[in-house]
């Protein structure tokens, strides 16, 4: 009893020993990147002592171009305010539901499409269609059926971000090297096997790129409908700041939505490094 | 006692729209690889098959794994006609084709988990195999992270681990560089002289067919049957010092002596070899 004590304590204490030289490591390629990351940070820099110089040497009007210093300044205030979290939790909430919706079915159907000859020959010219009407094109369609509320808004983001998430999936299929699929037969797998252990892994990467571009879409859908028929949301916000003529204010949604877009796709590459991790260094190396 | 037995086998394959072969005078637009296709594997046996490229060593292979179906004659594997994959085989790959997605450890569990193997066991049998292998600091890499050697190794092993009866190998070390096909040589007859699987191995290296096996079956040209079987006589266990002597060096002339027509011969059908996956 006491014998097995001793070891319960001894195994404890070496958990407690932090090691730290492996602590180090483990955060040493994030370091990396983010120093690689930093290297972008001139340009940016540049850009905004540009904004700021341009109406405050009166090249422009600062009432159509607020300098960049006061933008910031109206965009700290926004922020404070809580006004603007708001604006960009509801397009974030409407962005999500529509990706989501995209998810949900587009993978399955790019699956059946890619993995199914067939089925592939009777709904392909169908989906071709559909898939180059420009989704603008359809927003007034889908407000005359779906009304001002939420479904519409939600239809139209889905609609836009299905299309890269259905063709990725259909070519992530399609380019799943043979020998897989015979290494597998010759160990006797089932068909929903051979699926969710082959086909489903090996297209992944496909996928995840697919859903990359999906995400942005369904970003930029929802400001673009949020313009057309809403009463909250960032498009909205910027559309009415322009319309009121509260120049700082427009700017300052705007400037949101770049940050916004930045964190969204930053996320995402961090996703399709961490679920495609088996590949080894390829894609983006950027803030890893 | 016979593990394996080809019957009259023959194989075609259809042409591409648009394609055409010529087969004396004949325009097809199929192919045959395999025509009346003989051939006995014993039990425990090691059997190289060689023969020039197109011969339909491959195609025989896939009939043994069950991955194809042959056009009419019947392979029985422990005297059934083999109709599917079946779980006394197991099979190895030029490309090793293991799955990047997994580690060398989880490409090994592969066929234990479609047996329904529980998880513990899995992972001892693969451990088990990742020591004979000498792969054991490896059990969680990923394949791009393993040489081509050691990427065999693990697929071997993975073959292994459901205990197969028969050990399908398609031209296994062709990829590998002359140094590290020499030890995987030596390592595989190492491991199988310690089991009693039988093993089909195809091979363009004589010198490899030759301090590999017990029999050398000799391939014709495309359209592909058994022209000769040669017996290696050769004492076991074998080591790499056996391919210095003159037993081994006889041996090879026996083997290459049968080989040099049909290589000749399918020189001249050379034009027609892309069309099949050989």
């Amino acid at each position: 009893m006491s014998e097995e004590l001793a070891v319960q304590t001894e195994g404890r204490q070496k958990t407690q020993v932090v090691d730290f030289s492996a602590y180090v490591k483990r955060f040493t390629p994030y370091a990396e990147g983010l120093k690689k990351w930093s290297s972008g940070i001139p340009l940016v820099l540049l850009f905004f002592a540009v904004w700021e110089a341009l109406p405050r040497l009166g090249i422009i009007d600062p009432l159509f171009l607020p300098a960049f210093s006061t933008t910031i300044q109206t965009l700290f205030d926004l922020a404070l305010s809580g006004k603007l979290l708001l604006h960009v939790l509801v397009s974030l909430q409407r962005a999500a539901a529509g990706f989501g919706l995209a998810l949900l079915l587009a993978v399955p159907l790019g699956f059946l499409m890619g993995w199914y000859n067939k089925f592939e020959r009777y709904t392909d010219l169908f989906v071709q269609s559909l898939r180059n009407v420009s989704t603008f094109a359809l927003l007034p369609i889908f407000l005359l059926l779906l009304g001002l509320g939420e479904s519409s808004k939600i239809a139209i983001i889905f609609y836009g971000a299905s299309w890269q998430l259905l063709m990725n999936t259909i070519s992530g299929v399609k380019s799943v090297d043979p020998i897989y699929i015979k290494a597998a037969k010759s160990m006797g797998v089932s068909d929903w096997e051979l699926f969710k252990k082959v086909i489903l892994p090996a297209s992944i990467p496909s996928i995840v790129i697919g859903a990359r571009l999906g995400a942005k879409i369904a970003l930029m859908v929802v400001i673009a409908a949020e313009m057309i028929g809403a009463k909250s949301g960032l498009g909205f916000f910027i559309q009415n700041a322009q319309f009121n003529f509260m120049v700082p204010e427009m700017y300052a949604g705007i400037l949101t939505l770049a940050i916004l877009g930045l964190m969204v796709n930053y996320l995402l590459v961090w996703f399709e490094k961490k679920t495609t991790s088996w590949k080894g260094e390829i894609g983006s190396s950027i803030l890893g | 006692m016979d593990i394996i037995v080809a019957e009259k086998v023959h194989k075609k394959f259809k042409l591409k729209h648009g394609q055409q072969v010529n087969n004396n005078g004949v325009i097809s637009n199929e192919i045959e690889v395999l025509h009346g296709f003989d051939l006995k594997i014993k039990k425990g046996e090691f059997l190289v098959l060689v023969g020039p490229s197109g011969s339909g060593k491959s195609v025989f292979l896939d009939l043994v794994g069950g991955l194809s179906a042959p056009t009419s004659g019947v392979v029985y594997l422990d005297d059934k006609p083999v109709e599917a994959p079946s779980v006394k085989t197991g099979y190895v790959f030029q490309q090793y084709a293991l799955f990047p997605w997994r580690s060398a450890l989880s490409n090994i569990e592969f066929g234990l988990e479609t047996r329904g193997v529980p998880k513990e066991e899995r992972v001892k049998i693969g451990r088990e195999l990742l020591a004979l292998f000498g792969l054991s600091d490896f059990e969680d890499r990923f394949p791009y992270q393993l040489s081509g050697g050691m990427q065999q190794r693990v697929a071997i092993a993975r073959a292994l681990a459901t205990k197969p009866e028969v050990l399908l190998m398609d031209e296994p070390f062709a990829a590998l560089d002359a140094q590290t096909r020499e030890i995987l040589q030596n390592e595989l007859i190492r491991i199988w002289e310690g089991t009693d699987t039988s093993v089909i191995f195809v091979t363009h290296s004589i010198d490899e067919a030759v301090f590999l096996a017990d029999r050398v079956a000799v391939v014709t040209a495309r359209p592909g049957r058994i022209k000769d079987i040669i017996e290696i006589d050769l004492p076991r266990p074998r080591n790499g010092d056996i391919r210095s002597s003159s037993e081994f060096a006889a041996n090879r002339h026996k083997v290459w002596g049968a080989l040099k027509a049909e290589v000749n011969k399918a020189q001249q059908d050379w034009k027609l070899a892309p069309v099949f996956s050989e």
